[in-house]
């Protein structure tokens, strides 16, 4: 199958060894990447902050951009990002007015998938151990993302995924359901309210005694991941891609500087 | 709304009364968060219901056909809302009741007022009403002299405390009983001095509070949840029976109803009540469901009206986008899951609307322009938890990115009229729009990527910024970014080792970095 990689602005310039192990994980499943070349953001940003004239031309250029290249399914490392390309690009091309906008940011929307969407639904993938080789040997904990969670319905695909890697150790997060309280701008609009959410987040997750939080969004993981890094818990966060790709030979480091830990995790 | 007076009322009327924030939203927040008590109480009760809530809806197996018809029918309802509550009016008159039409607050509470002193009443008796919050028909009252007693038992307790509800079903939600208690040894005529805090023994002195009110009472006043167009029929859904103590004890009824709360007949009021009460208090059925049809001669009140208010509700029925927010049953249940309500309560919220509901419904029927109200539709974090729980299916995340647009479209034409700067969020939304609308201007942006991690300097993290971005940083940290963005790894290493592939836009594809080792994703940055 030839696979479209949306990397998603965050993971493109923030955490790029999410995106590259998005890469290794469907090559190593004998699909071919390509990396549409005028991609840049899905244009979530914008809209949810209310800018919709700014999100037009945001949207428009990942059409553009989607809609150039051959391939048979797009996928990205982001719940977000993929509910926004399925159902607010047609919400703005309509509010702009521009029909034809629409009708073919339907056709990108279609085939573009979230990436345990694309690996359980599409790919048939059901144990990452046997059939990606992941070996992640640590004490692991799991946020399900919002979005992910309530606008793709993605049920247990990415945790049953993780449950599916050798040597790993899942302890259960207490109210995983629970908003993070990333919310785009509404973590620097509603600062207060947010980091009161992030707080129990973030208490929750150090009473499970992982050593990471694993999720599905690199932007609710950066939220999440400051709180943990200020507060100096030790804990990090981790793109569940990342723990899927890494292998007995190649593991994954979970100590990166990108990684924002103080090292307790590192083995 | 147009800065031109051009002498005719500008259409439409927008919602007055108690529908608005007193304070920014983030304000108001910032001084709930400090309250321990209030977010004690309220973590409890909102967990408490919510799981209530989500043990009797998963017993039903058709839960969700269910809330689509519920949708359905609200839907309908909006599309013909003349035309029923014309054939509702001609039901109600048929059958005794007089119908009286409110266009705003104003002329509703002084309809009511009116009614009252044509009794020769001074106080009255009231069910517990929403309504009748919004428009601020108690301090209207006061204002006229007439006492109007709450009989709803949270109700009471807020009334004898001079406080606001914060919240639309158990409006006491941020008192404890201990609290209670000392309201009502300091504000109940006759309180027993040696009151406890034992639920039984408060309930017990409200009840004997209360019956000497029903029992001297002249005049009700009450709100409705339903109203059936084919029969002329109202109906009341509540817990307690001091609704029902209220509507059929004293001999005049005043009823104040927004217009959206109609169905077209019985067999619709079957769905919701289905629907209704496993939402708001998460019971399989209410205690307390009183419909009543006009007058009924000798028995139960022998004047019947009812005041049919407007208060902005055509204004939101006319906004395409939004005009679901008036299928709202004030079932609560989006408040009992929402992460903001949750931890700043009611009241920051300002209007009678609380929660994810008022954060669309209060500046819908005030008008988003209303400056008062802007901050609201932002109270969000999208997360969605209020949608899957509304029971009629009410899109409260969309419309409220829809109303932000709206807010952010209005400013944006005040702002060219005043020549006023654009404000940070302005800019920065501009320069991303620009940064984001193609993979070159991407990749340019990120060959500043290094000079991030130039400022996060040697412990890899920056922890102050400024400006709008403060409030990122007052509670985390950034990662120092990496050495190179995913792009520039793809054209430089990745790509190096596949030549047949394409070039990445905005990146120098002619690199004179070495190739990579290719497909091992895991590897860190340099």
């Amino acid at each position: 199958m030839r696979i479209a990689l949306f990397a998603t602005c965050i993971v493109d310039a923030m955490y790029p060894a999410t995106a590259r192990a998005t890469v290794s994980i469907l090559e190593r499943l004998g699909h071919e990447v390509i990396f549409p070349a005028g991609q840049a953001c899905c244009g979530q940003m914008h809209v949810n902050s209310g800018y919709l004239k700014e999100a037009l031309p945001v949207v428009a250029n990942h059409v553009k951009a989607f809609e150039d290249d051959e391939y048979d399914v797009a996928v990205a490392p982001s719940g977000s990002c993929v509910a926004s390309v399925k159902h607010q690009h047609l919400m703005v091309a309509r509010r702009c007015g521009d029909a034809g906008l629409e009708a073919r940011a339907a056709a990108v929307g279609a085939k573009t998938y979230e990436l345990s969407q694309l690996l359980v639904d599409v790919l048939g993938v059901t144990d990452a151990a046997a059939q990606l080789g992941s070996y992640f040997p640590h004490r692991i904990t799991y946020h399900p993302s919002c979005h992910g969670m309530r606008l793709l319905r993605l049920g247990d695909r990415q945790l049953d995924l993780l449950r599916s890697v050798g040597g790993i150790e899942l302890a259960e997060l207490p109210e995983a359901d629970q908003c993070c309280g990333f919310g785009g701008t509404f973590s620097m609009k509603n600062a207060d309210v947010s980091s009161a959410m992030l707080a129990d987040k973030t208490a929750n997750i150090c009473g499970t005694g992982a050593d990471l939080c694993a999720g599905g969004d690199a932007s609710c993981l950066m939220h999440i991941g400051g709180g943990l890094s200020r507060q100096g818990t030790g804990v990090t966060t981790m793109h569940f891609a990342e723990i899927l790709a890494s292998t007995l030979e190649n593991p994954a480091a979970v100590s990166g500087d990108v990684r924002l830990t103080t090292g307790r995790t590192a083995r | 709304m147009s800065g031109t007076f051009l002498g005719m009322p500008s259409l439409p009327v927008f919602g007055i009364g108690n529908l608005h924030e007193h304070e920014p939203f983030p304000k108001a927040a910032r001084r709930e968060l400090g309250n321990p008590q209030l977010r004690a109480n309220l973590g409890h009760a909102t967990r408490t219901i919510r799981d209530k809530r989500l043990a009797v809806v998963s017993e039903l197996p058709d839960w969700e056909e269910l809330r689509e018809a519920g949708r359905a029918i609200k839907e309908s309802v909006m599309t013909r809302l003349p035309e029923l509550l014309e054939e509702f009016e001609a039901n109600f008159t048929a059958r005794g009741g007089t119908i009286h039409w409110a266009r705003d607050a104003g002329e509703a509470n002084s309809i009511v007022a009116a009614l009252i002193r044509d009794q020769g009443a001074t106080e009255v008796v009231k069910v517990k009403s929403m309504a009748t919050q919004e428009i601020g028909l108690n301090e209207y009252l006061e204002e006229q002299g007439i006492a109007a007693y709450e009989t709803d038992l949270a109700e009471l307790i807020v009334q004898l405390d001079h406080d606001k509800p914060s919240h639309i079903l158990v409006p006491a939600i941020h008192k404890n009983r201990s609290q209670v208690r000392d309201i009502f040894l300091r504000e109940m005529e006759g309180v027993d001095p040696e009151l406890t805090n034992e639920p039984a023994r408060l309930a017990a002195a409200a009840r004997a509070h209360l019956r000497r009110k029903f029992l001297s009472a002249k005049v009700a006043v009450s709100g409705a949840n339903f109203a059936l167009a084919d029969s002329g029929t109202l109906a009341v859904v509540e817990s307690e029976g001091n609704g029902r103590m209220c509507l059929t004890l004293p001999e005049t009824l005043i009823t104040v109803m927004g217009v959206e709360k109609l169905l077209p007949g019985w067999e619709d009021l079957e769905v919701f009540m289905q629907l209704l009460p496993r939402s708001s208090t998460g019971e399989r059925m209410n205690p307390y469901t009183s419909l009543w049809t006009g007058v009924t001669p000798d028995d139960g009140p022998q004047n019947v009206h009812l005041v049919l208010l407007d208060n902005g509700r055509s204004a939101a029925l006319a906004d395409e986008m939004g005009r679901s927010a008036l299928h709202c049953i004030r079932c609560s249940a989006c408040m009992n899951v929402c992460p903001v309500y949750e931890r700043t309560g009611g009241h920051a919220y300002g209007s009678t609307y609380p929660g994810p509901i008022g954060a669309i419904l209060s500046p819908l029927l005030t008008g988003i322009t209303a400056e008062e109200n802007n901050s609201l539709p932002y109270a969000s974090s999208l997360c969605g938890a209020c949608y899957d729980a509304c029971p009629v299916k009410i899109n409260i995340p969309d419309i409220l990115v829809h109303l932000r647009g709206e807010d952010v479209d209005s400013k944006r034409g005040k702002n060219r009229r005043k020549r006023a700067m654009p404000s940070q969020m302005d800019v920065g939304m501009k320069a991303a729009s620009w940064a984001l609308s193609s993979g070159k201007n991407l990749g340019l942006v990120e060959k500043a990527l290094p000079l991030g991690r130039l400022a996060a300097g040697p412990d890899r993290k920056i922890t102050k910024l400024p400006g709008i971005a403060a409030g990122w940083t007052q509670s985390r940290d950034i990662p120092a970014p990496p050495g190179q963005s995913f792009r520039q790894w793809w054209n430089k290493e990745h790509r190096a080792a596949r030549p047949d592939a394409a070039p990445a836009a905005g990146t120098d594809a002619a690199g004179t970095d070495a190739p990579g080792p290719g497909s091992a994703g895991t590897e860190e940055n340099p």
